[in-house]
């Protein structure tokens, strides 16, 4: 009779814990209807880059992928990106990429800000903002990391360090 | 931890002050009337062996516990609307800049604590869980010791319960068949042992409290619902009149909905209709009648890549206004807001100043302009800068406030077969700088716009369970509040006739009761008791 009475409560405990646990996780993630977060496989997608060029995700199957959505406009878009421009060329030889999902802004615009940052990675260009739905982007900027084998292993908003972009890298360095 | 075995044969668990049976006192210095409120049933298990597990649930079961988890709750509902929300600020911008620079170090801290998505924020979710933890516990505590309290109560009750109840009475020469007959008049369940009575009326009343839990603990789980993946969708669309836009949260293996925008109308009401006449007049301008969006939708293949053209099939079409959505599958899109007259091309000419002499005409589309427009006979504008929304920043260097073309300024470089190496000049809205000496110039030469419509995109599969919540929440505050458990018992104790009531509330109706019943039998008027004495 007792021993029930504590596997009952103990039973009841974990239930209601664990339900609120999984909302709060869920609240945390949670940007708009739909989301992409942590543990989630990163959705394809097929963009054309500032020069013209097909990206498509799954190409980078292999890789690890610094997936970053930016604007110009926006400043701590425009405070991170020197700083992954010069791990770019640190990492691009061991295995990572940077994307720098442009979302929905002119070739103008952009091109006039890569060339002022002298960004070498590709600039893949989200006009219709159909890739930036489909992430369920809220706020920029906002950076997806996607391991080798097109996982999503953390999802931030903040605007980044260098210190941060590093710690970054070697986490989806394959 | 031993049961409690009371002088009347019944067996009580641990705890208990009043005999569930015959309702005897069974620990010295009970009240018995305010031991009433859970029948004197061992509620709390305060007193069982203390492991983790009990001692949260000891913790949650108390209601001073929930109240001030309810009070807590309260206060901060109410600090989250000092601010606006997080919903409200506009678009585009940081928010924890915007608190900041908005509120100053008050807005930062709201900002930082979570306050601007209240209902998002993790600890207010906690606050909520725990409240739910303790409707939960405290109701288990409380209804199953009550419930069985009242299923095993005897109609012969002890001498002590008897008289410390706050209607009591003695008699003699009382005919019980009057008494009970008088009772079931008054529609009260009559039961009878060894010459004794036990009338009641109205013990689903009881249960009031427990039912509007249970609606409670449905209504916070269908809120809680909406946190979960697929469950609920609530986003906000832009489409451009004539346009094709993804709608959001619509994505799944069957393909990817779209929307066209055919047609966004606003509607006025006539001012030289008669009817209407006055009414404009007194409020002194253009009164809306209608807002529409005319849609189709459209679906894409199965397994549709986001960012790849679109192959669409049509599906239907369908027209929105305020309060008619417009449905598919589990989603409806609602008329929310608009923008009228948007900017989206603007026309150039390329004009020799001395002569006023034009050398061509070009439009940009604001939203993708080309880097460059051949005008022919070696005529040619370059755009090198383009700012959608111009704004003078803070080293007073032009930039843009966002990709919205609200306010469109460019860099142009010109070049004619006079000035081959090209002459540059700043234009906006009502601005044409350059550096004084240029021979050419961009004239404005026109505009287009398009209209736009906001929708929210909404689907909500908790709907039904918060709505089913709060009916059983209404039907369980309507059954506790409304009706009253009355018991009225009657006892032949060595010649005299002891009477006694109680009611749970509305006293005054239970007075009624008993006094129809002395009136219509030989009973002496319950008389009532200033307070429960020891």
């Amino acid at each position: 009779m007792k021993k029930n009475r504590l596997w009952f409560r103990s039973a009841l405990l974990a239930i209601l814990v664990v339900a609120i646990g999984y909302t709060i996780y869920n609240s945390m993630n949670e940007e708009s209807g739909t989301y992409i977060s942590k543990g989630d496989s990163a959705p394809n997608f097929v963009l054309t880059d500032l020069d013209g060029k097909r990206v498509e995700l799954e190409d980078y199957r292999g890789k690890g992928v610094f997936l970053n959505f930016w604007g110009t406009w926006c400043k701590p878009c425009e405070r991170e990106m020197p700083y992954m421009q010069r791990q770019y060329e640190k990492y691009k030889d061991q295995g990572v990429e940077i994307l720098a999902v442009n979302v929905s802004e002119t070739n103008v615009s952009v091109q006039n800000f890569a060339d002022r940052y002298r960004l070498s990675f590709p600039i893949p260009m989200d006009k219709e903002r159909e890739v930036t739905k489909a992430y369920g982007i809220g706020p920029i900027p906002t950076t997806i990391l996607v391991d080798k084998n097109g996982k999503v292993v953390d999802r931030t908003s903040e605007s980044l360090s260098e210190k941060k972009i590093i710690s970054f890298m070697e986490k989806i360095k394959p | 931890m031993q049961s409690i075995t009371c002088e009347c044969g019944h067996s009580n668990p641990y705890g208990t002050s009043l005999c569930q049976a015959c309702g005897k006192p069974l620990q010295q210095d009970v009240e018995v009337l305010s031991s009433m409120r859970y029948e004197g049933s061992a509620r709390r298990s305060q007193t069982y062996k203390q492991t983790f597990v009990d001692r949260v649930w000891n913790f949650f079961s108390s209601v001073k516990v929930g109240v001030w988890l309810i009070v807590i709750i309260l206060v901060a509902a109410a600090i989250g609307t000092i601010f606006p929300q997080e919903t409200f600020i506009p678009p585009n911008v940081d928010p924890a800049a915007h608190y900041e620079s908005e509120y100053g170090t008050l807005g930062l801290i709201y900002y930082l604590l979570g306050f601007h998505n209240l209902y998002g924020s993790w600890w207010f979710i906690l606050l909520l869980g725990m409240l739910g933890l303790s409707i939960i516990i405290a109701s288990l505590d409380r209804g199953i010791p009550l419930y069985k309290a009242l299923k095993t109560q005897r109609v012969t009750r002890h001498d002590q319960f008897m008289k410390k109840q706050r209607l009591f009475s003695k008699s003699h020469d009382v005919e019980l068949e009057e008494i009970k007959y008088t009772l079931e008049s008054l529609r009260y369940k009559v039961r009878e042992e060894n010459g004794n009575l036990f009338a009641e009326k109205g013990r689903f009343s009881r249960w009031g409290a427990y039912v509007n839990h249970v609606g409670l603990i449905i209504f916070l789980t269908g809120a809680m619902l909406r946190f979960f993946p697929g469950m609920y969708v609530d986003d906000i669309l832009w489409v451009r009149e004539g346009e094709k836009a993804s709608i959001p949260g619509t994505a799944s293996d069957e393909g990817q909905y779209y929307l066209e925008n055919n047609k966004f109308i606003l509607e006025m009401y006539d001012k030289q209709e008669k009817k209407f006449n006055s009414a404009l007049s007194s409020v002194g301008g253009e009164v809306a009648k209608n807002y529409q969006s005319n849609v189709t939708l459209y679906k894409t293949k199965e397994n549709h890549t986001a960012g790849a053209d679109p192959e669409l099939v049509k599906v239907k079409d369908g027209e929105i206004r305020v309060n008619e959505p417009f449905k598919f599958d589990s989603f409806a899109l609602y008329q929310t807001d608009f923008k009228l007259n948007e900017f989206y091309k603007m026309s150039f000419e390329l004009e020799e100043k001395a002569t006023g002499k034009k050398f061509g005409k070009l439009t940009v589309d604001l939203h993708d302009p080309e880097t460059e427009y051949d005008l022919g006979n070696g005529y040619k504008v370059k755009i090198e800068e383009y700012f959608p929304n111009f704004i003078l920043n803070e080293h007073k260097q032009p930039s843009t406030v966002n990709n919205l073309p609200d306010n469109p300024a460019f860099v142009f470089s010109m070049y004619s077969p006079k000035v081959p190496q090209g002459e540059k000049a700043f234009v906006g809205i009502q601005k044409n700088i350059d550096s004084g000496d240029n021979q050419f110039k961009m004239s404005f030469a026109g505009i287009e716009t398009k209209n736009l419509t906001a929708l929210t995109v909404r689907k909500d599969h908790t709907l039904w369970i918060i709505a089913l919540g709060g009916i059983i929440f209404m039907i369980g505050v309507t059954q506790g509040l409304y009706w009253n458990y009355r018991r009225i018992w009657i006892k032949q104790n060595h010649g005299e006739v002891w009477a006694a009531a109680h009611t749970n509330k509305n006293w005054y109706g239970l007075k009624k009761d008993v006094e129809f019943l002395s009136n219509k039998t030989n009973l002496t008027p319950l008389e009532e008791k200033e307070s429960d004495s020891k």
